[in-house]
């Protein structure tokens, strides 16, 4: 195994990590960056598959302005997750 | 929990399903059917060094029109979501003194670097969609630093405007003189820049039509950005 193989492994890795945090974190400003996270690995690994078109497109769709979107979204209505009050039956929760 | 254990594993057989599907397909090695055809005529027919963007100028500009087509109306849909009669800047506190320095220093490089993204789109990496998002970046930028910064909405919208009918405009000059919606008239007709493959003058018509589709999609995502910070206003 060669040293470039090494690197995509451990960028795959941690873009899956990053993925399973962005969903799984209750605030939602770090999911949001968590999501940013996601997309720049994305780019990143683009770049190493020989596609710069797509990698430059990535990096500023994904990691810049959607990340700007969602924030500004996230400021306008509410930052964290609700849990619910009173625990609903368990055809709610299942 | 229940829920959850039940989504992964049926997560892990979607999974197992795509990569039973995808075992069959070589990893690295030379699968192209039509692609050689793409990348033995790329110069010749259209004149572009960059094939990514020969191609999605050139041979499939139908699909770079539908794409701009979805963004503007992505843009007009948040445009019509969040319209209200009064808006505006919702934002108390300036940024720091270092911020907004610093955005007054970088935005013009950040623009000027968008412009070059689009202009050198048959030359290298990038073309239309990412120089147009950088240069919205530029005015996201503006948007953070400065409580009061408002883009000029009639200059711009009018631009978005004009900038995608002049795509339609190339593409009904090439069916009036090549018989063929978006035929690359510059290029196979006037055979303008033939002799410098390479250099800017180059390409038929990707770079105009790059640096319309790079204005439009920079004013349509900044329009975005400005109809998502505004807020309205109670009387």
């Amino acid at each position: 195994m060669n040293a470039i193989a090494i690197i995509e492994y451990l960028i795959v890795g941690i873009m899956i990590l990053s993925a399973v945090l962005a969903v799984e974190w209750r605030d939602l400003l770090a999911a949001a960056v968590g999501m940013a996270a996601v997309s720049l690995f994305a780019s990143i690994l683009f770049f190493m598959l020989q596609a710069p078109d797509v990698a430059m497109t990535e990096a500023a769709i994904g990691a810049a302005l959607s990340a700007a979107v969602f924030i500004f979204a996230i400021k306008r209505t509410q930052r964290f997750e609700t849990e619910e009050e009173e625990k609903p039956g368990w055809w709610v929760r299942w | 929990m229940l829920k959850r254990s039940l989504a992964i594993l049926t997560l892990l057989i979607i999974g197992y399903w795509l990569a039973q599907g995808l075992a069959g397909v070589p990893f690295g090695q030379d699968r192209m059917l039509v692609g050689h055809y793409y990348l033995e005529h790329v110069k010749e027919q259209t004149g572009a060094v960059n094939a990514v963007t020969a191609i999605v100028v050139n041979y499939r500009g139908f699909d770079t029109l539908g794409e701009v087509t979805v963004l503007f109306i992505a843009s007009t849909g948040v445009a019509a979501l969040l319209w209200r009669k009064k808006k505006k800047r919702s934002a108390k506190t300036e940024g720091s003194v270092v911020l907004t320095t610093g955005t007054r220093l970088l935005v013009p490089f950040v623009i000027l670097f968008g412009s070059y993204i689009f202009i050198h789109g048959h030359l290298t990496p990038g073309g239309g969609f990412p120089g147009g998002a950088t240069i919205a970046t530029g005015f996201l930028l503006l948007y953070m630093a400065f409580t009061t910064y408002e883009i000029p909405h009639r200059g711009f919208e009018k631009t978005e405007g004009i900038a995608g009918m002049s795509y339609v405009l190339v593409g009904l000059i090439g069916l009036g003189i090549g018989g063929y919606f978006l035929f690359d008239w510059i290029w196979q007709t006037w055979q303008l820049g033939t002799d410098n493959i390479g250099r800017l003058f180059s390409g038929g018509f990707i770079p105009i039509i790059y640096i319309l589709i790079g204005i439009k999609v920079g004013t349509e995502l900044s329009g975005i950005i400005d109809n998502m910070v505004k807020e309205e206003v109670s009387e």
